[in-house]
Formats: structure tokens, C-alpha cells, sequence
């Protein structure tokens, strides 16, 4: 099963990095011996630009860091972290690894399936949530956890998580 | 510096710098491999190689692990054994279970393996994998499914061919190799060339097969079919019957094809014949009256498409000739129909390639006229193969017959097409006579001859000394074109071929094909090219016979409106 939202706006080609942002890839680029070592944060500069990775994006990271839009493709497509299409307003990753499983993740996602009426991948059709199943989130200690957007949320049970939604405007 | 190791209980010696692999081939001791890539740095992915070293804990992949001074190695032992067997295990264990039905039954490298290791039982759960096939290119047919993600293709397509048109894709159990943005083949930056199908071990790559559409027109009364086979195909199709490579059996070919129903067996070397007088004569038109060079060649489909993508600004430079095939194509189509008095559209037209680009070029649309394509199916070598199976032709059992009058005579020049250098040694001994009126002192013209990479020369024509180079391979090709792109200007012409040794090395030749058979198959066109007699394209009597009844003379408004072509910019 693909964890990643599928694409709803597949031509969505036309977003365009703005100057500024481009000119900061730039910069990045400009301090390793190969410009594609700036990849990561690079993606990172277009993601909280955009919110994802359009594919006219990636088109224009690889020219900018003199690889291909396969390059690019291949590490957006590897890390979760990046999406892939545009997502709701809260995005929901709860984490699948070994430690949050163990301890009902499973349990976690079962109960924001049913609550939210989507599947992983997909979000809501008032685009408020999107829900994603992601790798470690590095919190093992307090599993299981999930993010909604930048914000952590540790030791959940089914009731934490709807309190947590409920405070969701 | 030499240093003694020891393999397998053996005392062998070997050179600082060398892998474990590379020791143990010499010593003829086989160790499986499956992400392996001759002549490019190893990769080290797969673990099929792995051996044993007294004194390390962990077993070590042989393909990257240099040697040391005293190590003792061991290829086979029942650990490494048992370690191989696990790898074939799981790599099965999200494999199709299709291998009855699969393009690559009789040739699959990990069936193979599965048989050596003795795997006989499935030990782990099946999981059925579920991407989806990727039938969208004219040329190729892409499986993720049978994929054991060796990521070969994706080096050579890369590394070797400087288009990365696919990349591995994904992470853990969905990884698969693809093309950006979930796009497929056809809207990729693919050019068609079918590297990656030689690379791969599985049948996660084939051609797209066309096989029943020739038997279908072969049973069909109403059609009236022509085939052509290209200068390589002769030097390569008896492997597909398990003979070693670089035997000659153009006769053999011929018959078996008239065995199986086709009216007509044409030469392709005829036209490649053709091509050298168009293009001998574009050279020499472009030098003297200023056109642009250096001229680039125009044979090769695969690179033709690269120029159309990543040097739109050649395109100009690109020779106008169509290749060989679609010159024949159009030739049986337009010339031959007319003469036979057979309506072009009864006629189906197939052609036998070394080359799965070939089939992305018949389908140009600027390729036929009135609606109606000039060669309707390729069939590359391996097609070609199956077919004779199938019709329970042996090419090692058939007496030799002459290719059909006029468009099966060739000279050795239009055959040496086959090899990397060749269009250029045939254009150069007729170009020679063009200009001059006289002929070479040596035809064998060795430096643009073997298979390096980017071969160059300079030779004196009358009064210019004629800059060329040859290209094998697209990411040589790139070279040479930056370089003429930065302003060099010594280089007149310059032949490409897409594949890595020409088209004795193309993406539809047998399954197998490495650097030795590269060099047998292209030695069978040399030893040719020394035996007989009529070696220069414009000694082709048939094709004096041409210009003589139709063309008029090269670059003529017939030859252009027959032999000539257009490119186009394609934004990737």
C-alpha cells in the first residue's frame, strides 16, 4: 500500500520558484564541491514555499543543481517527509516503525481512518486533512507519536487523539 | 605491486588495486554476480558475490573488495553457499511466478542463479508484487514487477548513455526503477536505444515484441511482404541458436526468411550503400558551399532522438539522410511497388534490426507518405530469433541463399555499418573517390576502427585535411559535441552510433552480449570487409543502376524527396 497522497493535481506544472528562493538554493549550492549536495535543504526551501513538490519544481532544482529531475524524483519519492501533492490544512504522519507499531500504532491510524473517512494517502474533501504513514519520527521513547504539521504528539491513545482533533479548527 | 593470495586453498598472485571478482575470473573460478557492469565502478548492491576472508566476521562482496597481500579467500564455501541461496530466496520472494510464461525463460539470470543454488522450495512468504506495466513506448516494455532492483539499467542509462531517462524510485518494499513524476517511457527522455534490456537480468526489460503482427501478414493472401535485415544481423543471429559469436550466416538468414513466407529478402547494406553516396555528397556540398559542420551522422535512431532533446541546436548539423532502414523502406514502398506494379498499400514491409530505437523510427510520422508507413515492423535480432524457433527453423541447418535483385547487393562498405566506426571508413573510401576521382591507397582506414570510446582522425582529401571523429556511445558523443560547443572547429564529420561498439552491440542483439562477443561479431564484419572484392558503396552496381533509372544523381530533387528527412526540436 503507498503511503504517500496520491496525486490530485498531477498538471500542476506551472509553479515557479520564486527569485528569492532560487537565489538561496544558490547560496546553499555554492558552498559544497558538488551543487547537488544541497538537495535536501533545498527541497526543504520548496516544500515550505509550496506546501509539496510540484513537478515543474523539481524540473528546476535539477537544473539549478546540475542533475537530472530523476535525481531529484528519487529523493523526494524516498523520504516521506516530502509530498509528493498538495496536502490539507493539517497533515497527519503517524509513524509505522518498529517501536510506535509495537505499541498500537496500528490502533492510532485505524481510529483516524474511520474518524476521518480517508485512507492513508488521501486527505479530506474539505482538503483540512491529509493522513500519511511515516518512517521513525526519532521519538521512540514516548511511541506511539505522530506529527500534525510541525507539532508532536506522544503517547497516544485513541481518546488523546480526539481530544488533539478537536482542538482543530 | 604484485602480492600472493591465496583462493580457494589455490596460491595465486595477483596486483594491488585488483577486486577478489576480478582475481577470480582469471583463475577461472566463477562467482555469480547480478549488479556487476563490466568496465564501470562496481556497485556493490546486489550481494550475490559475496565471498569469505579468513579473519573477517562478515562475508564481503567481491566485485568492490580489492585484495591484500595474504589474504585467504573462499568463493564457494558452504557459508558464502548458503548466503547466495538466502539472497536468491528473498529476491524470489516478491518475484512473479510467471517464469513458464516470461520473454526471458531461456536466458533469465536470476532463474539461473535460483538453479545453481539449488533453490527448490519456496522457504518464504510470496508476496505478489503489483506495479504496473509500463507498455507505453514503441520500443520497450517495462515490468517493476520482475525488477530485483540491481539498478543496472539505470547506470547504463546514465552512465553509458548520458540520458538518465529512469532512476530507482521509492523507498523499502515499494522501491521500483521509474521515471520522474510517475511519468511512463513514451514521455520520458528515453531514447529508445534498449541498453538497459542487455543490462537486465530479468525480464523486467524487453522489447516491445511485434512478432505476431509479421505472422499475421505473413498468413495474410492479400499482403505482399518485403523484409530487409541490417548489416549486423548476419554476424549475430546464429547465437540466438546457440552458436558462439562472430560467425558469419547472411545465406542461411536469407533462406530461412524465404522459408518462412516472405516474398522479397532485401539487403539493408544496399541502402547503407545509398546513404554514403547522400551523405558523401552532403559533406562535400556542406564543405564547399558552407553549410554547417561539422555534419553529424544520421543512422543511429537512438541518437538522433538525443539530439532532438538535449542539443536542439545540432539539429542543423544532423546529415539529412534518412538511415538505411527507412531509405529501403521508402525505396520498396515507392520505387519498388511501382516497378512490381503492387499497390504500396498491399505491401507490408518489415525490417530486422539490431536495434529497438529502429522501432520508434518507422513510427515517425514524417517516415511514409499518404497516410501509409514505410516499414511497418521491426523485429530486432532476438524477435528474428524466436520467429525461426517458432517456425522450427534451425539457421545452423540451411543451405545459403542470395539475397533478392536489385536491393540485396551490397558492397562491404555498406556492411561494415554494423561496427562503430564503419559508416565513417565507408563514407571516408567514397568520399575520397568523390573528391579526388581517385581511390585510397589503404581502405582499411584503423584509426577510426575498434572500440574505443571516441576514435579521431585527420585525412588529407586533395587539398583539405578532413577533421573526423567517431562517438560510441551517447555520454562520448556528449564529449565531442561540448567540445564543438565550446568552439572547437578542426572536426568536419562526425559519426555516433547510440550503442557501446555500434550495432553489433544494439539494444536488440542476443541477450548476453558483453565485450568479447562485441569484438567477434564486429571481427565477422572486418573479415568480410578483407575477403571480398567490391569494397567501396560507390562500386554498388545496383546502386549506379538507381541513379541511373530514377534518382538521377546525388542530392537530387528525387533522392531528396525519397531519401532525405527533417528533425525536430523535442523539449524534454
Amino acid at each position: 500500500m503507498s503511503t504517500t497522497p496520491t496525486p490530485f493535481a498531477a498538471n500542476a506544472t506551472d509553479y515557479k520558484i520564486p527569485d528569492k528562493v532560487m537565489s538561496k538554493i544558490n547560496e546553499i549550492a555554492s558552498q559544497y564541491p558538488e551543487k547537488n549536495s544541497a538537495m535536501l535543504p533545498a527541497l526543504h526551501l520548496i516544500q515550505d514555499e509550496f506546501g509539496w513538490i510540484p513537478p515543474s519544481a523539481v524540473r528546476q532544482l535539477a537544473d539549478a543543481l546540475d542533475t537530472t529531475p530523476n535525481k531529484v524524483y528519487a529523493v523526494v519519492s524516498f523520504y516521506t517527509m516530502f509530498n509528493q501533492a498538495p496536502v490539507g490544512k493539517y497533515h497527519i504522519q503517524v509513524c509505522r516503525n518498529v517501536s510506535c507499531s509495537l505499541l498500537g500504532s496500528k490502533h492510532i491510524v485505524d481510529h483516524l481512518t474511520s474518524k476521518l473517512g480517508i485512507q492513508p494517502g488521501q486527505t479530506t474533501e474539505n482538503k483540512k486533512f491529509t493522513l500519511s504513514l511515516v518512517e521513525c519520527l526519532g521519538a521512540c521513547g514516548t511511541a506511539p507519536v505522530m506529527m500534525i504539521n510541525d507539532t508532536y504528539y506522544e503517547n497516544l491513545t485513541s481518546g488523546k487523539v480526539d481530544e488533539i482533533l478537536n482542538t482543530l479548527a | 605491486m604484485k602480492m600472493q593470495i591465496e583462493l580457494n586453498n589455490r596460491k595465486l598472485e595477483a596486483e594491488s588495486g585488483e577486486t577478489i571478482l576480478s582475481v577470480a575470473k582469471r583463475a577461472g573460478i566463477n562467482i555469480p554476480t547480478l549488479c556487476y557492469l563490466e568496465h564501470l565502478k562496481p556497485a556493490g548492491r546486489c550481494r550475490i558475490c559475496v565471498v569469505e576472508v579468513d579473519g573477517r566476521k562478515d562475508l564481503v562482496p567481491s566485485c568492490s573488495f580489492p585484495v591484500s597481500d595474504g589474504m585467504k579467500i573462499h568463493t564457494h564455501s558452504p557459508r558464502v553457499l548458503e548466503a547466495r541461496k538466502n539472497l536468491i530466496e528473498l529476491m524470489l520472494a516478491n518475484h512473479p511466478d510467471d517464469c513458464l510464461y516470461c520473454n526471458r525463460n531461456s536466458n533469465c539470470d536470476l532463474r539461473q542463479l535460483a538453479d545453481q543454488l539449488g533453490v527448490r522450495e519456496r522457504e518464504l512468504v510470496h508476496v505478489e508484487p503489483h506495479f504496473e506495466i509500463d507498455n507505453s513506448s514503441p520500443s520497450l516494455v517495462r515490468d517493476p514487477n520482475k525488477c530485483i532492483l540491481c539498478g543496472k539499467c539505470v547506470r547504463v542509462c546514465e552512465e553509458i548513455q548520458g540520458v538518465a531517462a529512469i532512476e530507482l524510485l521509492g523507498r523499502g518494499f515499494e522501491s521500483f526503477v521509474g521515471v520522474e513524476n510517475n511519468k511512463n517511457l513514451a514521455t520520458s527522455r528515453c531514447i529508445n536505444c534498449g541498453q538497459c534490456i542487455l543490462a537486465c537480468p530479468t525480464g523486467a526489460l524487453t522489447e516491445k515484441s511485434q512478432i505476431q503482427d509479421v505472422i499475421d501478414a505473413l498468413n495474410d493472401p492479400e499482403k505482399y511482404v518485403v523484409v530487409q535485415h541490417a548489416p549486423a544481423i548476419s554476424v549475430t543471429l546464429a547465437e540466438e541458436f546457440g552458436v558462439e559469436a562472430g560467425i558469419d550466416v547472411d545465406g542461411a538468414m536469407v533462406a530461412a526468411l524465404r522459408r518462412m513466407g516472405f516474398d522479397k529478402v532485401f539487403d539493408t547494406s544496399f541502402t547503407a550503400d545509398l546513404t554514403i553516396m547522400e551523405e558523401g555528397s552532403e559533406l562535400v556540398s556542406r564543405i564547399v558551399n558552407g553549410g554547417k559542420l561539422p555534419m553529424l551522422t544520421s543512422c543511429s535512431p537512438g541518437w538522433i532522438k538525443f539530439v532532438e532533446q538535449f542539443y536542439p541546436d545540432f539539429t542543423g548539423n544532423l546529415s539529412t539522410c534518412k538511415s538505411p532502414q527507412q531509405m529501403m523502406g521508402a525505396i520498396i514502398k515507392r520505387i519498388f511497388a511501382q516497378r512490381e506494379d503492387i499497390d504500396p498499400a498491399k505491401i507490408f514491409s518489415v525490417s530486422i534490426m539490431p536495434c529497438t530505437a529502429k522501432k520508434f523510427e518507422a513510427g515517425r510520422p514524417e517516415m511514409g507518405e499518404n497516410g501509409i508507413q514505410d516499414v511497418d515492423v521491426v523485429l530486432t535480432t532476438r524477435e528474428l530469433g524466436r520467429l525461426l524457433r517458432m517456425y522450427g527453423i534451425d539457421i545452423r541447418n540451411i543451405e545459403p541463399e542470395q539475397a533478392d535483385s536489385p536491393f540485396g547487393e551490397r558492397t562491404t562498405a555498406g556492411k561494415i555499418f554494423g561496427a562503430t566506426g564503419g559508416v565513417m571508413e565507408a563514407a571516408l573510401r567514397t568520399g575520397y573517390y568523390l573528391v579526388t576521382g581517385e581511390l585510397m591507397e589503404h581502405l582499411e582506414i584503423t584509426p577510426v576502427r575498434g572500440l574505443d570510446g571516441i576514435k579521431e582522425s585527420k585525412i588529407k582529401v586533395g587539398d583539405l585535411e578532413l577533421g573526423v571523429a567517431v562517438a560510441s556511445s551517447l555520454s562520448k558523443a556528449r564529449i565531442l559535441l561540448d567540445e564543438v560547443k565550446k568552439g572547437r572547429s578542426d572536426l568536419h564529420f562526425i559519426e555516433v552510433m547510440t550503442c557501446p561498439g555500434g550495432c553489433v552491440a544494439g539494444g536488440g542483439q542476443p541477450i548476453g552480449t558483453n565485450v568479447d562477443k562485441i569484438k567477434a561479431r564486429s571481427q565477422a564484419l572486418y573479415k568480410l570487409d578483407d575477403s571480398e572484392t567490391m569494397r567501396m558503396s560507390h562500386e554498388n552496381p545496383s546502386v549506379k543502376k538507381l541513379y541511373e533509372d530514377y534518382l538521377g544523381k546525388p542530392l537530387s530533387e528525387k533522392s531528396h524527396h525519397l531519401l532525405h528527412t527533417h528533425y525536430e526540436k523535442r523539449p524534454i
